[in-house]
């Protein structure tokens, strides 16, 4: 199934800004971020189609995962 | 005191009241400045140093800006900017929680640091910068680490909080505290060439949402770091936030979230929601 990426910020540097694969079915936001070696520890807020998602979270063909690293600095 | 109106009304120039005058007249009739000041802004006379505030801010909306209380937790990279801008806009009263002192890496973006006051406590700095810049404000500097234990009596008496922290633990503590004693809460976050602002009102769960995969430690700052530009231009978002809440205007980001990338020059907003709600 095909699933669109779009990275923001930092997750960008080495990656893409949208890329669209192809994922077998039952693939998680977690496993997405594992692909890409996302440390899970650096995942701010995940969005699938603009609605806010958690990891567990099982995409379905066509969706678009955001994804934007974890900001606490101030 | 009676006459101190009179005064004021006698030395205004086009309804503007000079800083000069305003030192007359707190010496003269034995008052602070910040009492001039109220006595001035309720007779429709606009301190000088405000009437570039003006057509943003009317003389009645300088008044509520002077009669408010904001408490601004952190005295950092964003803290600093946040309560120069507030300074200078006029709010009244500025309460800053903060424990720390300024240390060498803090001088890369910490607007009151500077090498001779290294060692300093930030909120003592943050109060002699502010007495430099507006007297007629009152900065109350409280040398504390925020915590759900002090959180709620720091709080006391603030019409609105600012977030500056640098912490996603103590920023979500903040937040608790701010929604059990129903207080709107302006948050903001930084890292490297990113930030993001929302506010959080009484009862949203706007940093549940923004930190909802959050489980322990930092954020991406840890290894991005922090540049001047960044925390200068979120505080300065922060700050029209704290503005339009106090005066009641405009378009606050209530259930939004302003995402900044300065690298890309890319802002969105993007909605925030509940948790409940994606699970229909």
């Amino acid at each position: 199934m095909n699933i669109t990426v779009k990275l923001f910020a930092s997750f960008r540097t080495g990656r893409f800004d949208i890329e669209t694969g192809d994922y077998p079915a039952g693939t998680t936001v977690a496993d997405i971020a594992d692909s890409l070696k996302l440390p899970q520890s650096e995942l701010g807020i995940m969005m699938v189609n603009s609605r806010h998602v958690k990891l567990d979270r099982v995409l379905v063909d066509g969706e678009v995962l955001a994804l934007f690293p974890l900001l606490g600095g101030g | 005191m009676d006459s101190l109106p009179i005064f004021i009304r006698a030395h205004a120039d086009v309804q503007l009241f000079s800083w000069d005058r305003q030192i007359e007249a707190a010496t003269r009739f034995g008052v602070t400045l910040a009492q001039v000041e109220e006595i001035a802004l309720e007779r429709g006379i606009l301190p000088a140093r405000y009437q570039r505030n003006r057509q943003a801010i009317s003389v009645s909306d300088q008044l509520t800006m002077f009669r408010s209380s904001v408490c601004v937790v952190g005295c950092g990279g964003l803290g600093c900017y946040v309560i120069e801008e507030l300074a200078r806009l006029g709010v009244g009263t500025i309460v800053v929680i903060d424990p720390d002192v300024f240390e060498e890496h803090n001088l890369n973006r910490q607007l009151f640091s500077t090498p001779a006051n290294l060692g300093t406590a930030k909120v003592n700095a943050a109060a002699s910068r502010i007495g430099e810049i507006n007297p007629a404000v009152t900065l109350i500097p409280v040398q504390a680490a925020f915590s759900l234990e002090n959180g709620a009596s720091l709080l006391d008496g603030c019409q609105i909080v600012v977030d500056a922290l640098d912490s996603i633990k103590v920023r979500l503590e903040l937040a608790a505290v701010c929604t059990s004693k129903s207080i709107p809460l302006v948050h903001g976050a930084i890292a490297g060439w990113f930030g993001h602002v929302a506010t959080q009102f009484p009862g949203d769960p706007t940093l549940k949402t923004i930190y909802q995969a959050w489980e322990s430690g930092n954020g991406v700052e840890q290894h991005l770091g922090n540049p001047s530009f960044t925390p200068a231009l979120v505080a300065s978002l922060e700050v029209a936030e704290v503005c339009k809440i106090l005066l009641g205007q405009g378009t606050p980001l209530r259930g939004r979230q302003l995402i900044i990338d300065l690298f890309s020059m890319e802002i969105q907003a993007v909605t925030l929601h509940n948790n409940d709600e994606e699970q229909e």
